[in-house]
């Protein structure tokens, strides 16, 4: 690994052509674009453009049929979704599913990556090393939940929490991997207008520390306040892309979002 | 009356339950019952028998017993070796046949591969060893009274301590490292483990080795308790899958308390109706089970 402050800038996210088919339906067909370091990029679009599709396949839940996908200048299109994760691809979904029966806290503890206890043997020939590092794991696992105000119900079934609460309980597992990017599948989708603010203020915060965010959402008024880049996307393709402000007043937007045929 | 069945019943059910603790999780990770697991176990047993031959071979004498049990340090020692090599069987069998078909076949392909795995392990082991019983020792064990009519041999104490102990070590292994967590979330969900970014695929070998490794243990156990036969497994199977089901898929407590409920039920059928019922016990329970609550005592509704 070369020092990367001697390299030219680089985004931190290029997709080029990026195509996912099922079928003869292409639910993603042919999306290009970039996301610096530090940036917060919205995607929009009426349902079905394609947007959790593209998801899939920047996290690795699908396999695209066509295009590149580059995190830190790596290709990563055809890595495993453990292998992206490991290096700083996080990701949050639309509804969220945690471990029903495991605590909240276990389940944000199941964010860690390269932990020496996940192998069997160093448990017995190092457990110095496991346990020192599972205490590290648990605290900060705890920091995160008090940074997503759940830390009251970190030994509760995480079956028991609230949508809104799932979907907080989910940042906090992501950013247990110190990602660099996280991917947020409509985070606002479902959430009490209270627990909105406190998730819309989150992930203003995380930005601040450093953390990159793409997100879904169907909610304009926080893509307006959270992103300065926005991507529109309608039956797969690519429809517009800009400000917030210049892309909501583009006509063939309004013409997508009320079910008018693309031109 | 004498409640002996208690003593009997509770080291059998807790081998019963280390046997299905393999059983439960690869059925909860990979939807499919394990023919094979009962002859891991014994498996296992005829390792830990030829390497604590070998080692008193080695030594030229027999290794002296410890203290008032039977069980030498070359059984306790061939007892790790079998651990040892049994996971490696399971990772072997894994990586040959069960991820294979996984990928593609339906889980009925999976269940006939396990049991055709069964069948050819059973008929190695008896091709090598015969079908003549062994014995890890020719020692009697003198019984010592508990009180209420019941009656233990110092190595039925021996192998329930041997046992709890191995239980702890499980016990710390899931709730306090990473590879237990990742195996029970693995067990609790495989496709949603997979899309939250867990290495599907190393945890079921982790789970394989595990599960290996303990069927090795308790088929060790049963060995030194009773007698090495070829069948000894396969005769074990109806009640590792009565435990593993009535604990519920994928919960290891479960498991074991159901392992150790099985155990006592056969006991007590031993004791008061007839040892020649025995092995219908667990088969009344599984159907009573399925018929009742088919979720098992820790399980997830379906």
């Amino acid at each position: 690994m070369s020092d990367p402050s001697s390299l030219p800038p680089m985004p931190l996210l290029t997709v080029e052509g990026l195509v996912k088919r099922f079928g003869g339906v292409a639910a993603v067909d042919g999306i290009s674009f970039t996301l610096e370091a530090g940036q917060i990029m919205g995607v929009i679009g009426p349902n079905g453009a394609g947007k959790t599709t593209l998801f899939d396949c920047l996290a690795g839940s699908q396999l695209p049929d066509a295009g590149q996908i580059r995190l830190a200048g790596q290709r990563i299109e055809r890595l495993p979704a453990w292998r992206r994760t490991g290096i700083g691809l996080g990701r949050t979904f639309q509804i969220p599913r945690p471990f029903p029966a495991m605590s909240v806290l276990e389940n944000v503890m199941l964010g860690a990556k390269d932990q020496a206890g996940e192998r069997i043997l160093p448990n017995w020939v190092a457990p110095g090393r496991v346990r020192r590092q599972e205490a590290a794991c648990r605290e900060r696992a705890h920091e995160l939940l008090t940074f997503v105000t759940l830390a009251s119900l970190s030994h509760a079934p995480a079956g028991s929490l609230s949508g809104g609460q799932r979907k907080l309980l989910e940042l906090a597992r992501a950013l247990m991997a110190k990602p660099s990017l996280i991917l947020l599948d409509e985070p606002a989708a479902g959430v009490n207008p209270a627990l909105l603010e406190i998730i819309i203020e989150r992930l203003l915060a995380m930005n601040r520390a450093g953390t990159t965010l793409l997100l879904i959402e169907h909610n304009i008024d926080m893509v307006a306040r959270l992103c300065r880049h926005v991507l529109v996307m309608a039956n797969g393709r690519p429809l517009a892309a800009g400000t917030p402000e210049n892309v909501t007043s583009d006509p063939r937007v309004a013409e997508a979002y009320l079910g008018g045929a693309v031109a | 009356m004498s409640l002996q069945f208690l003593a009997d019943g509770l080291l059998a059910g807790l081998l019963i339950g280390l046997g299905a603790i393999g059983v439960t999780l690869t059925y909860a990770m990979l939807r499919f019952a394990n023919f094979a697991h009962g002859e891991m176990m014994s498996f296992g047993a005829y390792v830990a028998w030829s390497a604590s031959f070998l080692l008193s071979a080695l030594a030229g004498t027999a290794w002296p017993a410890m203290g008032p049990f039977s069980i030498t340090a070359a059984v306790l020692l061939g007892g790790l070796a079998a651990m040892i090599l049994t996971a490696g069987l399971a990772l072997l069998l894994d990586r040959l046949l069960f991820r294979h078909l996984a990928g593609r076949g339906e889980a009925i392909t999976l269940v006939i591969a396990s049991f055709g795995a069964s069948m050819a392990l059973r008929s190695l082991i008896e091709f090598a060893f015969s079908s003549s019983p062994l014995y890890f020792s020719s020692d009697l064990q003198i019984a010592v009274r508990l009180g209420m009519g019941i009656r233990v041999t110092p190595d039925q104490l021996a192998l329930i301590g041997l046992t709890l102990c191995l239980l702890l070590a499980i016990h710390l292994l899931v709730t306090r490292t990473q590879a237990g967590r990742a195996m029970r979330a693995v067990a609790e969900n495989p496709t949603l483990a997979a899309v939250v970014g867990l290495d599907v695929r190393r945890v079921v070998g982790l789970t394989w080795v595990m599960g290996g490794a303990l069927a090795a243990a308790a088929g060790t156990m049963a060995g030194i308790l009773v007698q090495i036969r070829p069948n000894m497994g396969f005769d074990f199977l109806l009640p590792l899958f009565s435990a593993a089901i009535l604990g519920g898929i994928g919960s290891i407590p479960g498991a074991i308390l159901g392992g150790i409920v099985i155990g006592l039920a056969e006991a007590a059928c031993v004791q008061f109706v007839g040892a020649e019922w025995r092995a219908a016990v667990a088969f009344l329970i599984l159907v009573l089970l399925l018929l009742l609550r088919p979720r098992g005592f820790f399980g997830e509704a379906a």
